[in-house]
């Protein structure tokens, strides 16, 4: 994870309040957001007269590759057309070469934000869900996140759930071919902390998992076993063993709301009763109810 | 199937069958157990229609429960009202599981069934 210093900050600051003639529309307004990839802003399109998120790339990334990629990137970021995948809308490099990105400004609570919040579990596993379908999606079009993290995902005002960052995803591979390791500690799957090469849908499952278990653990409750067991597959140590897709963690998520057996958690026979039960226990409640009450009475026509 | 014909089929069975229960809580009424089936039945049609019609308008498992509890006891008071012809009502006997069965049909219907507004796919 590298940072920006204060001069480069000052150098940036410089070069985006450069006039357009300098080639850059965009003026900063302040920072909202840093991380290992770089630092985001929020920034004023001159053109458009809106505002917008505007990524300026890390030090480290700011190469002419980095640059030539960065478009690269952009092109398939771009075909990322998904209503839970933030879109990008302009990709430049600065005068002093270091690449940026622009994309929509999102407003709305941070994912982590949530997990913390007393909203009840089942809306926060609809959010998990949209976010398992975003991803399913990216993945299905080649590429990978390799940072999901709560503080990626925002859920706006109508409700809508937005990841953020998946334009930069495969930029990623610069950093970590030069030796940096990029993602989240706590959340990057083990094969990614060591900076192997060949990582593929099952490392941003194994963040899926992470957020996972975050949702359902957040807010100082207990995760339920059968959401706990989801969780371990999905950050299981060898990504043979984890959900092979998006898709099949998600359905194991959509079982377990539905009260049918998830395949992260083998049940026996008295498991599976208990399981039922409680899936039907209002109608077991009612008939159990109206039994006794029949009990009662013919006890009381006995006596 | 439609939420009130679910309810109709789903009130009518559940009211033979607290009829016959009457051979159990009270011997002494078999001679009129066919008019009791019956009359229990007619009672379990009505507040199954009933609950079936809410139910197609009002999506609320709680309240679904409520309106069943409610028309049960409603229709089991009547029934009671009317006593055996010989001077004797049944009211706890007939109100209480009556009004459990009306309940049982609201969260039925509120379960299954297909809502007014759903059309079938080809």
């Amino acid at each position: 994870m590298s940072g920006i210093s204060d001069g480069a900050l000052e150098h940036l600051r410089a070069a985006l309040s450069a006039t357009p003639e300098a080639g850059v529309r965009y003026e900063l307004v302040r920072e909202i957001g840093r991380g290992g990839m770089g630092v985001v802003y929020l920034a004023r399109d001159r053109e458009l007269e809106r505002e917008v998120a505007l990524k300026v790339l890390a030090a480290s990334l700011s190469t002419k590759e980095a640059g030539e990629r960065l478009r690269r990137e952009a092109r398939i970021a771009a075909g990322l057309e998904h209503p839970g995948i933030v879109p990008v809308h302009d990709v430049g490099v600065l005068p002093d070469g270091r690449p940026f990105y622009v994309m929509k400004h999102v407003t709305g609570a941070r994912l982590d934000e949530i997990a913390r919040s007393p909203m009840p579990l089942r809306a926060k596993l609809d959010v998990f869900l949209r976010v398992c379908e975003a991803t399913g999606y990216a993945h299905a079009r080649g590429v990978l996140h390799r940072d999901l993290k709560p503080e990626n995902v925002r859920v706006g005002g109508f409700g809508e759930v937005l990841v953020l960052d998946f334009g930069v995803a495969k930029l990623m591979e610069a950093a970590e071919r030069a030796g940096t390791v990029v993602g989240t500690p706590g959340f990057m799957a083990p094969e990614q902390a060591r900076g192997e090469s060949d990582l593929d849908a099952r490392a941003d499952i194994h963040a899926l998992g992470a957020i996972l278990r975050e949702l359902s653990s957040g807010g100082g409750q207990s995760a339920p076993r059968a959401l706990a067991a989801i969780a371990r597959k999905a950050m299981a140590q060898s990504r043979e063993e984890r959900y092979a897709s998006a898709e099949s963690l998600a359905s194991d998520v959509r079982a377990y709301l539905a009260d049918d057996p998830v395949s992260a958690l083998p049940e026996n026979f008295a498991r599976r009763m208990a399981r039922i039960a409680y899936r039907h226990r209002v109608a077991l409640a009612l008939v159990g109810g109206y039994l006794l009450l029949r009990l009662v009475v013919l006890f009381a026509a006995k006596t | 199937m439609s939420k009130p014909l679910f309810g109709l089929l789903l009130g009518g069975l559940l009211g033979i069958f607290d009829g016959l229960s009457a051979l159990l809580s009270a011997p002494e009424v078999k001679p009129e157990i066919v008019g009791i089936v019956i009359g229990s039945t007619i009672k379990g049609v009505i507040t199954g229609v009933l609950v079936g019609l809410i139910a197609r308008k009002l999506r609320s498992l709680p309240l679904g429960i409520l309106f069943g509890l409610l028309i049960g006891l409603v229709l089991a008071y009547i029934v009671a009202a009317l006593g055996d012809g010989k001077g004797h009502h049944y009211y706890w006997e007939i109100m209480l599981p009556g009004s459990l069965l009306g309940a049982i049909v609201g969260y039925a219907t509120q379960r299954y069934g297909r809502a007014g507004n759903q059309t079938a796919r080809a």
